[in-house]
């Protein structure tokens, strides 16, 4: 089990990195949100597994699974939503506003040297 | 009133005058007016306390760990500077009243004005070096602004940059120093510092702080080399000039000196560095400003010229020197600021400033000819006005400094200074108000209302009063002079006097105005003689630095910072990994302390799923909806992963989560091409390969290392489980963690939602505002357009399920505390269940449907959670504290009541909000390419299509 979700863990990182390395938008955003995956359910690990043991009290049963790293990639989950949707406008409103979905800024064809005076 | 009133009122009235622009301008004047007044009323009422030599204290610690703290401090020299800069500021605020035109933004003038006044009264009444630096700053910023203040002129902008350039390196500079000196002395407070003399003085860091202090000073106080940003400040308005650069901020640097002086005069260093300084700012000053045309320019050099008279006075190092110093601050404040508001009722009244084509103004503005011949002659050091007491101070005091070994070398150039500086004011008098008139002016020449020339007059008052009977200003002037020398040197017993009998001082004056005399004579061989002579362009150096300071930077920094968002993504992942790789290989590592456990047939097949998911798409990204599919796949198979093992709650989340992301990913895929063009080549990907497999070997190594470890600590957890029934009330642990134990956290994370999203509308706005909105309407879409866009059976399901869902949501909201579920997972059912509304029967349909706002919505659960959270402060707990009882109303089971479901359902509103405000924003994009959409209830409705037998039954809602 535990190299099953570590396996899991480094095949969503290695994607994800090669998505986000892309030169367009829309790869770059499906990378973050493989990465998004990757993190969270490292965080859930570090709490370590537990098959069968939910943290929701009961009378009789001692042993929980660890309920704090569960509270903390909750609302990361919801957060990553967000995060996503303003990647998402901000790719999308680049691609509207300059007709293309790179995400890298082109060459400089010529730089300025200096100051203007004015 | 109480120190801090004193710095905290301009900074609190600027404010006003930005409101009352619209009152009126005469109000916009009268309330900054006021708050100045109410200043000086305060410091007034502690002229008492100055006077008998007390020093005024006022404490409040900010940052004591740091030393910052909010220490003020009232003494001779500080009350002398702070009524300064009040006094005079009332003038000019008076002053520029009637000097602004209708077309100035007066608010906006005034607003700068006080905020400056702010910060120079702060830097002189700090008692913290540090709070000192934090004012100078402000005195530099608020400088930049009023210089600037006119955007449409070019000059104004350049010279306010170029202030801003130097002021702000010698502060920079002065950062440095002061750090070094609060180092040295073991504290950044003033009254500590000026106890170390010896300390500082033996300290080997001295130098290097006395260079980068006095960086700081004389770049302020505009002294060589650094003296050429004055002159172009005067691009500002008149009422800048006369406050900023005559007066005030230029000041800053002498009272630096001053206030600094008991630690750090008196060594040969200071004496050279400064005493030369001075010096030759003083004679370059006056030469440069002799050939000056414009009025402005003369009198910025001139001003240039007495703020090095004043720094090589307190170069020396000598009380007697101090004391000159002190004097003729204030003689030069007040004639110098009077002559700056004559030169701008010349501008005003004549609309150039050009003194070639001036002349015989005396007889249409005999008023300013008086005041304006006044100042002059008192700046020329003629007897009886208050320039010749000081000045002449100077020239005794010059007669017994001796620089590199030359006993005539200083007396000699404050000869030539005092020379030139007599005949550019005799030269301001002649060829401004005397001589033939000129006719060909664009207005006929009339002195101004009172308004204008009565603040000069005012100031010309004591440069009168003062010349006739120095003894009025004897006493104070030694006692500022006392708190200068803080004890470091006897103070001197020189008096003030008109006559001191034949002394050299007298012959030297007589000599500087006798050659003043013959100069002006000369005036037009002097000039062709200098417009010949070569000299360095200040502005022209200053810009060619900058070019080289740019062009410098860019080579450094275009090669690392090149706008490639792939190149960054790879160092970053490349040094985090080597980052770890490093912290592996120097920690300990200790063995497995836990048994792996057997993974079913279904884990394995969820697994295998996953890892097929993810690789088919590296592969098959560029389809971009099939990548969507298969992201879909590895969501589902995280969730049913959570679910396995033991995090319901967290499998609920992603699952809907998941279900929006799709959503959202959709719409925006709408916009986007549906295919990514193949456009790396074999190599570029290799290293992406390359690149991306380390950073999971990384993260499998490091996963797989810790789920086989126990952490090295006990964690929370155990407190949390414990105390989740009996503290919290809840039996589900994640949900007391979200809403209670960790609330604040909770509601962190709801208000960092709700920005992103509006965000999102914020940035929709935008684009629906721009240019983009036009190609929006334009768009053809690039896939064929469904037939029927709403069907029906769609419709009617989505209709119908609607309550069924909100109750799924209500349920799973109610039961959260105990059960898996919560606030935000039932926030997300519910924004699912209302977006399905918008996919079936269209956006129109839903919007005219909807009651509130989603902004609202999110302000509401913000709110909802915060007003829980400040519930507990009136039973005495703290922000947040959570509390629950068990109630039982007959019929039913006993049931549970608690707060925490009240900030619950704030995050269930603040989410709900949240997600659909983005959902909703990207439709709105979609929705205005498409043609106008149908609003009936129905799309299909027999009784509207077939031909009426009855009046057709009003539009209703279903």
């Amino acid at each position: 089990m535990e190299f099953l979700v570590a396996s899991a863990i480094g095949v969503l990182t290695a994607a994800g990195v090669y998505m986000v390395l892309r030169l367009r938008t829309f790869p770059v955003i499906m990378g973050m949100s493989l990465l998004t995956y990757a993190v969270n359910v490292f965080l859930f690990a570090s709490g370590r597994l537990t098959i069968g043991a939910p943290p929701i009290l009961m009378k009789g049963v001692e042993s929980y699974t660890d309920p704090l790293p569960q509270a903390l990639v909750l609302t990361a989950i919801v957060i990553s939503f967000g995060m996503t949707a303003v990647v998402v406008m901000i790719a999308l409103g680049a691609y509207l506003g300059a007709d293309d979905d790179y995400v890298n800024d082109p060459p400089e064809v010529g730089a300025e040297t200096g100051e203007d005076p004015r | 009133m109480s120190l801090f009133l004193i710095v905290a009122l301009p900074f609190l009235g600027a404010l006003l005058p930005g409101l009352m622009n619209s009152a009126g301008r005469q109000a916009c004047a009268g309330v900054t007016f006021m708050v100045s007044l109410l200043a000086m009323v305060g410091l007034l009422s502690h002229l008492p306390a100055v006077l008998a030599g007390e020093v005024l204290t006022a404490r409040i610690a900010w940052l004591p760990l740091l030393g910052l703290n909010m220490n003020l401090m009232l003494d001779g020299l500080g009350f002398f500077f702070a009524a300064l800069i009040l006094g005079i500021g009332l003038l000019i605020i008076a002053y520029a009243r009637f000097y602004l035109s209708r077309d100035d933004h007066m608010g906006e003038f005034f607003t700068y004005l006080l905020l400056f006044q702010g910060a120079m009264v702060g830097i002189v009444l700090s008692d913290n070096i540090l709070l000192l630096l934090v004012f100078w700053e402000l005195t530099s910023l608020s400088s930049f602004l009023l210089i600037g203040y006119w955007k449409h002129l070019p000059d104004g902008r350049q010279g306010a940059r170029m202030a801003l350039v130097v002021t702000g390196m010698g502060g920079l500079a002065m950062i440095a120093g002061m750090l070094i000196l609060g180092q040295i002395a073991g504290s950044y407070d003033l009254s500590v510092i000026l106890q170390h003399r010896d300390l500082i003085q033996a300290d080997p860091l001295y130098l290097p702080a006395l260079i980068l202090i006095l960086l700081g000073c004389f770049t302020k106080s505009a002294q060589f080399p650094f003296h050429f940003w004055l002159p172009h400040a005067m691009a500002a308005p008149t009422p800048v000039s006369a406050y900023l650069h005559s007066a005030t901020m230029v000041k800053a640097g002498i009272f630096l000196m001053a206030r600094l002086w008991p630690v750090l005069s008196g060594t040969p260093e200071w004496f050279m560095i400064v005493t030369t300084a001075g010096l030759v700012t003083m004679v370059l000053g006056a030469v440069i400003a002799l050939f000056k045309h414009d009025l402005k320019a003369l009198l910025a050099f001139s001003t240039v010229s007495h703020l090095g008279l004043i720094t090589m006075l307190l170069g020396t190092g000598t009380a007697f020197g101090a004391l000159a110093a002190m004097f003729h601050i204030l003689n030069h404040a007040t004639f110098k600021a009077a002559l700056f508001m004559c030169a701008g009722i010349v501008d005003h009244a004549v609309h150039t400033r050009d003194i070639r084509r001036l002349g015989g103004l005396r007889r249409m503005m005999p008023i300013t000819f008086v005041l304006a011949t006044l100042g002059a002659l008192s700046m020329a050091g003629v007897p009886l006005l208050n320039g010749f007491l000081s000045k002449e101070m100077m020239l005794e005091e010059a007669l017994h400094t001796t620089l590199f070994g030359l006993p005539w070398l200083v007396p000699v150039l404050a000869v030539i200074g005092s020379l030139f500086s007599a005949a550019y004011c005799f030269r301001l008098i002649a060829h401004t108000f005397l001589g033939p008139e000129h006719r060909n002016h664009a207005a006929e020449p009339h002195d101004p209302g009172a308004g204008m020339w009565l603040p000069p007059a005012i100031l010309i008052v004591p440069v009168v009063a003062i010349g006739v009977a120095p003894f009025l200003a004897e006493p104070f002037i030694k006692l500022v002079t006392d708190s200068v020398l803080g004890g470091a040197v006897e103070a001197s017993n020189a008096h003030f006097k008109i006559w001191h009998g034949l002394v050299p001082a007298l012959w030297l004056s007589i000599l500087a105005v006798a050659g003043a005399l013959v100069l002006l004579w000369l005036y037009a061989p002097a000039l062709e003689l200098w417009d010949r002579a070569p000299r360095p362009e200040a502005k022209a150096i200053f810009h060619r630095v900058i070019r080289w300071s740019v062009a410098a930077a860019r080579a450094v920094m275009e090669p690392l910072h090149d706008g490639s968002f792939s190149r960054y993504g790879a160092i970053m992942a490349l040094f985090t990994v080597a980052a770890g790789v490093y912290a592996w290989s120097t920690g300990t590592v200790a063995a497995p302390t836990r048994e792996m456990q057997p993974a079913g047939a279904v884990a394995t097949a969820g697994w295998a799923m996953l890892v097929a998911a993810t690789i088919s798409m590296v592969f098959l990204h560029r389809n971009r909806l099939l990548s969507l599919i298969l992201i879909a796949i590895v969501g589902l198979m995280v969730s049913i992963g959570f679910v396995y093992l033991s995090a319901p709650d967290l499998a609920m989340t992603q699952i809907t989560v998941e279900v929006v992301t799709i959503i959202l990913l959709l719409l925006a895929l709408n916009f986007l091409p549906n295919r990514t063009p193949k456009e790396s080549g074999a190599r570029r990907r290799a290293g992406d390969i390359v690149v991306a497999l380390s950073a999971g070997l990384a993260t499998m190594g490091l996963s797989w290392h810790f789920l086989l470890r126990d952490a090295v600590a006990p964690s929370l957890s155990g407190f949390h489980l414990e105390n989740a029934h009996d503290g919290g009330g809840g039996d589900n642990v994640v949900n007391v963690i979200l809403v209670d134990f960790r609330g604040f956290d909770t509601y962190g994370e709801i208000i960092v939602l709700g920005i992103a999203a509006l965000l999102i509308y914020a940035l929709t706005e935008t684009l629906l505002g721009g240019r983009v909105r036009a190609r929006l309407l334009n768009r053809k879409p690039d896939q064929p357009r469904a037939g029927d866009m709403h069907p029906t059976m769609m419709v009617v399901l989505t209709r119908v399920i609607m309550p069924v869902v909100l109750l799924i949501g209500f349920y799973i909201f109610l039961r959260g505390h105990n059960e898996p579920g919560g606030g935000f997972i039932a926030g997300l059912i519910v924004s699912i269940a209302v977006v399905m509304q918008y996919m079936a029967s269209g956006f129109a349909w839903a919007a005219a449907r909807q009651r509130y706002p989603y902004h609202g919505i999110i302000g509401a659960g913000v709110l909802v959670a915060g007003l829980t959270g400040i519930g507990s402060w009136f039973v005495g707990k703290p922000f947040l504290t959570s509390d629950f009882t068990y109630v039982r109303i007959p019929p039913f089971e006993k049931f549970e009541l608690a707060t925490a479901a009240l900030f619950d359902l704030g995050v269930f509103l603040a989410v709900l909000g949240a997600v659909m405000l983005s959902l909703e924003s990207f439709s709105r994009l979609a929705r205005r390419a498409h043609e106008p959409e149908s609003d009936h209830p129905m799309d299909v409705d027999p009784s509207r299509d077939d031909p009426p037998s009855a009046p057709a039954p009003a539009r209703g809602e279903v």
